[in-house]
């Protein structure tokens, strides 16, 4: 029989797993990118990989401590937005999307060759890099504690406190942004870029601060992403971005809070999804082998997100009036 | 039909604003835009190649001619949203070339679009405030304080609603500018170029697809501005509107200036009508009508 207390607990230890919290990071800055500026950035894998690498570079091989290491991801990131902007954002907006998503992998193959294996491990990737970082914990208990599905070590706990608390003041920051003249003027440019320059401002500017911006909470999320797991360059391949774009879809593109919500609802869902899928091969109910029911699960968020586009194509938080109007 | 709407007030038109003969390119007695050899080709076609040319201050200008003359990218390269191959020229004595068009805006030459660009998914507040120069919370830093610009923004919010006031949208201040109609977008794009205080309104095609009853108001307002000592130049097919409340005209046709003068006399001007009609437009070609031929054989009728 199934065992739906095990289904359910292991989706509530998504809700508020720093995996998910990264996710919604990662999202929130493709709103800022996509939802309130229009850039097209299919790269956010790229900016994940440099704030995961910088940080643990630094760390590893430089003996970096924390807060230098964070300000090493965040300076690559604005680095490599410079890169990407500068060519590419006087042009229409289907340039940077090509140039993200080819810069991104080029990042990510850059982290896997072997000629740099010393500094990033190669194919294995880095660990070893989280002592600086649980030296800072301010819970001490051993084993585990907390409530309900949710028991954790120390350490999980101090990981999940600070991505979700780096989540929150991300959310404020964006929301602040978005409802001042700043805001208005990345709206404006979603409209209609020559409109918004006839009135006197800068547009390239503001394009490069919004891709600053929302590669800098890329990078934050990319940092967050390797609190549970090691560097990996595999975990940063365009899949990474494009379930970030999914997240984002699934909230609301141009909201503050549907990336996080849509990043909740993502990974409970799979998860559900995937325990269930599992345990229903297991009982035979299913005629799949159990490594096609793997890949069953991507299958099924496929067609949610499917079903939610066709049906409510401004996402669970967007604006239905903004629907309306789109040509 | 539009052209049959006049404004409500009799225009008070300027006068004496040219030096000498009112020829292709004469020097106007107070200049606020010199054009000097500006040229712009695309591959073998030449759009724009205008030898000198000046726009009168204080004084609303229109710019006409058949369509392809070259209005528009004229239009363009002036306000740098074009580059021309070669030329001079420069606003109140300060030299636009290679000027980038957001700091030509801030110059306070404001342009609007032939094709209207309302912000659809902005409010027409928002519309309105974003036309506000000099704005403290615009700078990615100071936007996070809003103690820094709450009293300039709220200044700049009443400021734009004394304007929609005036152009009768502010019933619509909380709505889409995508929910207006093309007229009401028309309006929105002038509030919202007024909203910085310009010197030079640079009007393109204000009156395509402005129902009649609209076009109205909308030549009142044109007028309006240069009551408040705006100078206005604008691009119109609309011969009537034209003679109506231009009062100087300039005539571009392949890329030329080809006449210049008060647009009563610049009607007669053989090069005006051979640029509308065709050099030989006295011998039946056969159904070749558009709307100018229209419209300037309607405007002869009416002076003579």
């Amino acid at each position: 029989m199934i065992d739906w207390g095990a289904i359910f607990s292991n989706a509530a230890v998504e809700l508020v797993s720093p995996t998910t919290a990264a996710y919604a990071l990662a999202a929130l800055g493709l709103a800022v990118h996509f939802g309130y500026t229009g850039l097209l950035n299919f790269g956010q894998a790229g900016f994940m990989a440099l704030g995961a690498y910088g940080y643990a570079i630094s760390t590893l091989t430089f003996g970096f401590p924390v807060w230098a290491s964070v300000l090493v991801g965040v300076g690559a990131s604005v680095i490599f937005a410079l890169i990407l902007g500068i060519p590419t954002l006087r042009l229409r907006a289907d340039y940077l999307a090509i140039v993200t998503i080819a810069a991104a992998e080029i990042l990510r193959l850059l982290f896997t060759t072997n000629t740099f294996r010393d500094v990033t491990g190669s194919a294995n990737g880095l660990s070893e890099y989280k002592d600086g970082f649980r030296a800072l914990n301010p819970f001490h208990f051993s084993g585990t504690a907390g409530f309900g599905p949710w028991v954790f070590s120390a350490n999980d706990w101090w990981s999940i406190l600070v991505a979700w608390v780096i989540v929150a003041i991300a959310c404020v920051l964006v929301w602040m942004l978005m409802r001042s003249p700043w805001g208005r003027v990345l709206k404006g440019i979603r409209e209609d870029e020559d409109a918004v320059r006839s009135l006197g401002k800068n547009v390239y500017a503001y394009k490069m601060q919004s891709l600053i911006l929302g590669g800098v909470l890329g990078t934050f999320a990319g940092m967050i992403f390797i609190l549970p797991r090691a560097v990996v360059p595999a975990n940063y391949a365009t899949s990474l971005t494009f379930f970030t774009w999914a997240i984002l879809l699934l909230g609301g593109a141009a909201t503050v809070l549907g990336p996080v919500l849509g990043s909740i609802v993502f990974w409970v869902v799979l998860s559900f999804f995937s325990g269930f899928v599992a345990r229903a091969v297991e009982a035979g109910w299913l005629p799949i082998s159990e490594v096609q029911s793997g890949q069953l699960r991507f299958i099924l968020v496929g067609v949610a997100i499917m079903l939610m586009v066709v049906f409510r194509p401004q996402g669970m938080l967007g604006n239905k009036k903004e629907m309306s109007f789109v040509k | 039909m539009s052209s049959d709407a006049a404004p409500t007030k009799k225009p008070v038109k300027s006068v004496d604003l040219h030096v000498g003969d009112a020829v292709p390119g004469c020097k106007k007695t107070d200049p606020i835009l010199i054009a000097d050899g500006v040229k712009r080709t695309f591959g073998g076609l030449t759009a724009v190649d205008v030898a000198h040319v000046e726009i009168p201050r204080g004084a609303i200008t229109a710019l006409i001619g058949p369509n392809g003359a070259g209005k528009t990218t004229f239009f363009n390269l002036l306000t740098g949203f074009d580059k021309p191959d070669t030329g001079n020229w420069s606003f109140d004595g300060t030299s636009l070339a290679h000027v980038p068009a957001f700091k030509v805006a801030r110059m306070g030459l404001i342009r609007t679009f032939q094709l209207t660009k309302a912000l659809g998914l902005l409010t027409v507040m928002d519309n309105m405030k974003l036309g506000a120069t000099g704005q403290r919370g615009e700078n990615l830093f100071r936007a996070m304080l809003p103690f820094l610009w709450r009293k300039q923004d709220d200044e700049i919010e009443a400021k734009a609603l004394e304007l929609l006031g005036r152009f009768k949208l502010d019933a619509k201040k909380d709505d889409y500018a995508a929910s207006l109609s093309g007229g009401q977008r028309k309006l929105l794009e002038m509030a919202r170029a007024l909203m910085s205080d310009p010197t030079l309104v640079m009007l393109d095609e204000p009156m395509a697809g402005v129902n009649p009853a609209l076009t109205q108001s909308l030549l009142d307002h044109i007028l309006d501005l240069k009551t408040q000592g705006m100078t206005v130049l604008f691009v119109e097919h609309d011969m009537h509107m034209v003679r109506h409340i231009a009062d100087w005209v300039i005539v571009m046709a392949e890329g030329k200036v080809v006449a210049e003068g008060d647009p009563h006399s610049v009607m007669q001007d053989q090069a005006v009508i051979d640029a509308y009609l065709g050099q030989h437009h006295d011998q039946d070609l056969g159904a070749t009508d558009t709307g100018h031929v229209e419209a300037l054989k309607e405007l002869i009728d009416d002076e003579q």
